[in-house]
């Protein structure tokens, strides 16, 4: 029945106000079928918001939802073809795992032997099966969340919502169901929407990435974009880390920008939408995009003297005091020693960005 | 010097033991007046004589419980048989407590609910709300019941006047009187434990329920009402055993015809037609019967809670 043109989610013109305060201003969006989608932002910002409008336990002030080409924001929860992990995961505290995985099987009017059989074989895919008797007190934080899950999968949802299912648990246990929610993803081909405000989960897990920030959408687009191509400063700014530079744009021909910097020293880069000539705006460069050299390798190498330098395992950090600027962070990869230098504090040196690494932001 | 008695093994137990046993004596001094004495005395005023204007001979007798129990004709010579008098009388009292019990549920829990979702600071508002009639005299609010429930009422003249009725609705001496009163007397005792547990709900519970296309009465029956149980539980038996010795409503609101076993009790030992040892058998009997329940009760709780 799902309509393969239609998106899985489509958001359109949707408001949510609480009062005076409007948590989301007008967001619209779609998810297409199969995607591992991400809603990205700093806490408050209104992702669970919108994943709650989704799942039909807020009301919508104003806008519409579809579903694979049905309008549901009017629909109670429980009609919604569409289940949630939630954060601190909500599982039912007097049934066993095996009954809270049967649930929604059970509801959707499977009988008692078939839901629970069909429960077995979803704790079997989360390898928690010997647990089945248990109740959910019983288990730890990383079990509780794969039983969440499997529950949520199990009465096999058009689209699973997914709220910072993550954050409760320990870096390694973290990274490690990082990847067993994108297998599970592959393997059952339902489209997830997942909640975080961890910027490298997003980068990690997803196939788009939508960037939010006080109930706007900043930016949506794969990470290989929302990285390397910020649109503006908070993107920037939120994902990873970067360098910032106060410029002037001069002019722009054949798609390049000439800008230059307070002390005139003259860069080029991309042009951008929205950035027109005569604009002041900001230019991001990522730390591990620059390298160092003692002449300039070119007439845009930025002049400096290296303030500190910072060992952080896989990486070198440098500081770097621009004397046309403010202060630059270079990171060297230690696997990239052999043909990138370091100096010692106090050298005088140049930076170079390397091709297409600056990036003009709007605003 | 605080420091110094905490340090050191051996010794700091012993305080602890030492320190355990004055603090909880006065707990146990308050228990052993207030509760134990008092059932001690009923316990052994029920096995000793009667004397005809109130009060006991201190000589052993069972004549108390024999009277409960033994139907021995007109002139008392006749062998035991079982005398239903006040077997009816008891049960008639658990049948209207139970009664009560579940009017006090139905009107209870919803109102329970009501207030436990509303913002939290308004709460404490509605709880102070639900009590301000328990401010006054329960007998001044039996008695207002009765005025409020009379034939020439306010409630039978506002049904008449609207023409839902053509003559008045006779209550006032009925079961359901009786009922409505011990409904009315005991209902905060069955909303406060209610809404306590309600408060305490996660509704993350019944939002996941909702996410896994339950309605909104298949959350309520197997997510809200198992997570509420304790609260259920406690607001019944609050309800139900005072009630089962309550008299003002069943005397004020029931007439003679309903009599229940806290009449019963309070008549023996009022004025001079008492009968203290009888009284006593009578409370005896009651506490019993009310321990038996509530055992019954606790014992399926445990098997059901075992079965799940
Ligand atoms: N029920 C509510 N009433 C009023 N404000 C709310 C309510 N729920 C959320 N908010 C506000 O909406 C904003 C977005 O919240 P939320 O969606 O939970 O953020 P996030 O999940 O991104 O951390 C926050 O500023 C929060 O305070
Ligand atoms: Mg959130």
């Amino acid at each position: 029945m799902s309509n393969t043109t239609s998106n899985a989610i489509e958001v359109r013109d949707a408001v949510k106000r609480y009062g005076d305060f409007t948590a989301l201003k007008r967001i619209s969006l779609s998810i297409k079928d199969n995607e591992f989608f991400t809603l990205l932002g700093p806490s408050g910002c209104g992702k669970t918001t919108l994943l709650r409008m989704i799942a039909g336990f807020e009301d919508v002030t104003e806008g519409a939802i579809f579903l694979y080409g049905d309008e549901i924001e009017n629909l109670p929860p429980h009609q919604r073809p569409v289940n949630t992990v939630f954060q601190n995961y909500a599982l039912f505290p007097h049934m066993t795992i095996l009954d809270n995985v049967a649930f929604g099987l059970e509801m959707r009017g499977k009988s008692k032997d078939q839901a629970r059989s069909r429960a077995g074989e979803m704790l079997e895919l989360v390898q928690l099966s010997q647990f089945a008797a248990r109740k959910p007190s019983q288990l730890s934080g990383g079990q509780q969340q794969r039983v969440a899950l499997a529950r949520a999968l199990a009465p096999q949802p058009k689209v699973l919502l997914l709220d910072e299912p993550l954050s409760a648990l320990d870096l390694k246990l973290r990274k490690a169901m990082q990847l067993e929610l994108k297998h599970l993803q592959r393997e059952t081909g339902i489209t997830f929407i997942f909640v975080t405000h961890d910027q490298e989960e997003a980068l990690t897990m997803s196939d788009r990435i939508a960037v939010m920030s006080a109930g706007e959408m900043q930016q949506l687009g794969g990470p290989k974009d929302i990285y390397e191509k910020p649109r503006n400063m908070f993107v920037a700014d939120f994902i990873g880390e970067t360098n910032l530079l106060e410029v002037s744009v001069d002019g722009i021909n054949n798609g390049r920008a000439v800008c230059h910097l307070g002390g005139g020293h003259e860069l080029t880069c991309d042009a951008v939408d929205g950035v027109g000539v005569g604009s002041h705006v900001h230019m991001s460069v990522r730390p591990e995009r620059l390298y160092m050299s003692d002449k300039p390798v070119e007439t845009e190498s930025l002049k400096g003297r290296i303030k500190e330098n910072i060992f952080v395992g896989t990486d070198i950090t440098t500081i770097v005091d621009l004397e046309d600027g403010p202060e630059f962070v270079v990171r060297t990869s230690n696997s990239d020693r052999g043909n990138k230098r370091i100096f010692e504090p106090g050298a005088e040196m140049y930076v170079n960005m390397e091709l297409g690494a600056a990036r003009l932001l709007v605003d | 010097m605080a420091a110094g008695a905490a340090s050191g093994g051996s010794a700091t137990t012993d305080t602890y033991k030492e320190s355990r046993f004055w603090l909880l004596l006065p707990a146990w001094v308050v228990l052993g007046i207030f509760v134990l004495a008092p059932v001690m005395m009923m316990l052994i005023y029920s096995f000793l004589t009667k004397e005809f204007r109130g009060g006991v001979i201190w000589e052993l007798s069972f004549a108390a419980y024999d009277q409960f129990f033994c139907d021995r004709g007109l002139f008392g010579d006749e062998p035991c048989t079982i005398e239903w008098t006040y077997i009816q009388i008891f049960w008639r009292s658990i049948w209207q407590a139970g009664a009560a019990t579940l009017l006090s549920l139905a009107i209870g829990f919803p109102t329970a609910y009501f207030i436990a979702t509303r913002p939290e600071s308004q709460r404490p508002l509605w709880v102070f709300l639900i009590t301000i009639p328990y401010w006054v005299n329960l007998l001044i609010r039996t008695v207002s019941m009765k005025f409020l429930l009379r034939d020439q009422g306010p409630l039978n003249d506002a049904l008449i006047g609207i023409g839902l009725l053509d003559s008045p609705l006779h209550i006032v001496n009925t079961n359901f009187a009786v009922q409505l009163g011990l409904f009315y007397s005991y209902l905060p005792f069955m909303v406060l434990p209610i809404y306590a547990a309600v408060e305490r709900y996660n509704f993350a519970l019944s939002e996941a329920a909702a996410d896994l296309y339950a309605t909104k009465w298949t959350t309520l029956r197997r997510i809200l009402l198992p997570a509420v149980k304790p609260g259920v539980i406690a607001g019944c038996i609050l309800v139900f055993v005072p009630s089962m010795g309550s008299f003002l409503a069943p005397d004020l609101l029931g007439g003679a015809k309903n009599f229940m076993i806290g009449s019963l009790i309070e008549e023996q030992f009022k004025g001079n037609a008492g009968n203290w040892p009888f009284g006593a058998a009578a409370s005896m009997i009651l506490l019993t019967m009310v321990l038996i329940i509530l055992l019954i009760f606790a014992r399926q709780q445990a098997k059901a809670e075992k079965e799940a």
